[in-house]
């Protein structure tokens, strides 16, 4: 019995191995981080950098052969008027994206943070959550189907004697077109609702943080519903909105697959980069191509922190 | 004159659940005037019924003579200490301070002076870059009160605003807060579950128990002549004693309060035994049973301590027992 007095006589290996690591914490640190940190230092941030390396090489015009000596030249490439099209097209797509997710976004969050509970929070998940489970590519193929020319949408406005007002709109130059599975409205309706999620999820996290109190004292100290939410709802809420609109922005700007099936010929940057480094093989600059986003949302973040997005953190 | 907040028959049910249940108030102007009870008995349903953030179910609310219904906070010249404070964290202080003047529209050079005099106020000058994150509780309870004071409030409502600091400073915020009141002459509407809060800083104070007010009065007269068992002990942790016992002692058949400070251990008196004994400190505190009654007596230091199981007789001065004929 004396023996036992401070042991609890518990053994075995499991129980000598969770010993020493409870002797020695930063093994178990270690043992737990360097899986994760090889995966992300070799695989993930290594073919980053070798991409980016690919982008100072540059392709012999004339044999088609890449020469591996570093240049801009290729960086050059990407302010030809063609492919700075591509890329002004992208970021103004990428950014509707963003600000309409955002906006759809806030309100479905606000009732979620602030009123549902118990089954209306499952019922809000499970409604914001669902359109992931299902193939990206069925979402958007149904899409082209809900905003093709017998789809319907069309349908829709043709029995409510509307068709005129969907003509109207689809004879907007740019963002109008023979139907809107061939415009870029239909291209921009089909990330919004593809990306949605990854908007509204953030956004309500950062919302469940904000005390009731908070909008209270607001009130208290003479702010009407509209004041409180630009002067404390919204600057709480900001670093989910940036977070949010990471995901959607950066989403936007390198998805090569939507843009291809719901909207018109004109490419966007994934396009480009798909097209430069298969068929035309022009490695270099695809990866040009590549490090246009990571700059752009470079970029953003430094504007974002500088503009004090946050300091609620 | 007329009052600075009256309830008329007041009440706020959430469904089933009585949080007020048909409340009268009378709060005049220039008063310190305390809501005590324990917790879930209504008070803070009733400040924020002031507050504007609820809205009652039945009855009127009257702030300074004008009907509240309908009244948004935003419109109500009532400002709050919230008891987490709700300071705004993306916010310095002085911005935090000076929160309902930029509403207000105030220019700038205003508010920033406006705020400035206002940390004078509450003791912390120059404060005013800082974050309320790197603030000490005390303090931040501090700049909540100077942000609840800018918009020069009527009625200021103070919901525990003390309950979070330890004992030290929670005795001399209580001083502060006192001395801040006399100075401004603004009504205080405190809310509190601690008893000795309320019997120290407050003109009037107003025990909640269930949804409904038991007792308003003079902390003097809630102490020492509390009109229902529930005040006896809930705010002087009096011993009650039940009516067939009263009834034994003085003739007359009703619940009693009877002080622990008040009970002595003498040569004679009524026969008690002792149960347990605890030192607190400045005295030590004595469990009986007296007739079948629990009952509690403090020992002052320096005398002598009875042993558990021994039988003791207790006394005391006949002005001590006070009948609660009133209302039981």
């Amino acid at each position: 019995m004396s023996d036992l007095s401070l042991h609890t006589g518990r053994s075995g290996p499991l129980t000598r191995l969770s010993d020493w690591l409870w002797r020695n914490p930063r093994m178990l640190i270690l043992l737990l981080l360097t899986p994760p940190a090889l995966w992300l230092g070799i695989i993930y941030l290594g073919s980053l950098f070798a991409l980016l390396a690919q982008s100072f090489f540059s392709i012999d015009e004339f044999s088609g052969l890449i020469v591996y000596e570093f240049t801009l030249k290729t960086y050059g490439e990407l302010f030809t008027p063609a492919n700075f099209d591509i890329i002004v097209r992208t970021v103004v797509m990428a950014a509707a994206v963003t600000v309409a997710a955002a906006l759809i976004s806030f309100p479905i969050a606000y009732y979620a943070a602030r009123y549902a509970k118990g089954k209306w929070k499952a019922v809000f998940y499970l409604g914001v959550m669902l359109p992931l489970w299902s193939s990206y590519l069925v979402k958007v193929y149904s899409w082209k189907l809900i905003l093709a020319k017998e789809g319907i949408l069309n349908w829709l406005f043709e029995i409510l004697h509307m068709k005129w007002l969907l003509e109207a709109y689809l004879a907007i130059p740019v963002i109008g077109g023979n139907s809107l599975s061939v415009s870029w409205t239909g291209t921009f309706l089909v990330f919004l609702y593809v990306w949605l999620p990854f908007m509204v999820l953030p956004i309500q996290a950062s919302l469940e943080r904000v005390p009731t109190s908070m909008l209270e004292a607001s009130g208290d100290l003479g702010a009407n519903p509209g004041q409180s939410f630009r002067y404390v709802l919204l600057p709480l809420a900001l670093p989910g909105v940036i977070a949010g609109s990471i995901f959607t922005f950066s989403l936007t700007l390198g998805d090569y697959i939507i843009p291809q099936i719901v909207g018109s010929s004109r490419r966007f940057i994934g396009q480009a980069v798909y097209s430069y480094q298969g068929t035309a093989g022009n490695i270099p600059l695809a990866a040009a191509f590549a490090v246009v986003p990571i700059v752009i949302m470079g970029v953003y973040l430094w504007v974002a922190k500088r503009k004090g997005a946050f300091d609620a953190l | 004159m007329t009052s600075a907040v009256q309830f008329t028959g007041v009440s706020r049910h959430f469904g089933s659940v009585r949080a007020v249940d048909a409340v009268d108030i009378d709060i005049a102007e220039g008063e310190f005037f305390a809501m005590l009870g324990p917790s879930g008995s209504g008070k803070t349903t009733c400040l924020r019924l002031i507050a504007g953030f609820e809205q009652p179910t039945g009855g009127d609310i009257a702030i300074f003579g004008q009907s509240a219904k309908g009244v948004p906070p935003y419109k109500r010249h009532v400002n709050t200490v919230f008891q987490d404070y709700a300071l705004f964290p993306h916010l310095n202080v002085r911005d935090n301070v000076a929160y309902g003047l930029m509403i207000a529209g105030r220019p700038k050079a205003e508010r920033h002076r406006a705020a400035e005099e206002a940390l004078e106020l509450v003791a912390l000058p120059g404060y005013g870059t800082r974050k309320p994150s790197e603030l000490s509780g005390g303090q931040r309870q501090r700049v909540a009160l100077a942000r609840a004071l800018i918009n020069q409030p009527k009625v200021l409502l103070l919901d525990e605003p003390l309950g979070a600091l330890d004992l030290k400073l929670r005795e001399q915020m209580q001083e502060e807060l006192k001395a801040l009141q006399r100075k401004l002459g603004i009504t205080f509407v405190f809310v509190t579950h601690d008893q000795g809060e309320a019997l120290s800083m407050a003109d009037r104070v107003a025990v909640f128990n269930e949804g409904k007010i038991v007792q308003v009065g003079r902390p003097e007269d809630i102490y020492y002549r509390p009109e229902v068992p529930f005040v006896a002990d809930f705010v002087g942790s009096s011993n009650v004693l039940p009516p067939e016992v009263t009834e034994k002692l003085t003739g007359k058949r009703c619940h009693a309060a009877l002080r622990p400070e008040a009970l002595r251990i003498s040569e004679s008196g009524h026969v008690a035994t002792v149960r347990a004994t605890s030192f607190i400190g400045t005295a030590t505190r004595v469990s009986l049973v007296m007739d079948d009654t629990p009952m509690v007596a403090l020992i002052p230091k320096g005398q002598e301590i009875p042993a558990v199981g021994a039988q003791v007789n207790l006394s005391w001065q006949d002005e001590d027992l006070h009948l609660m004929e009133a209302r039981s």
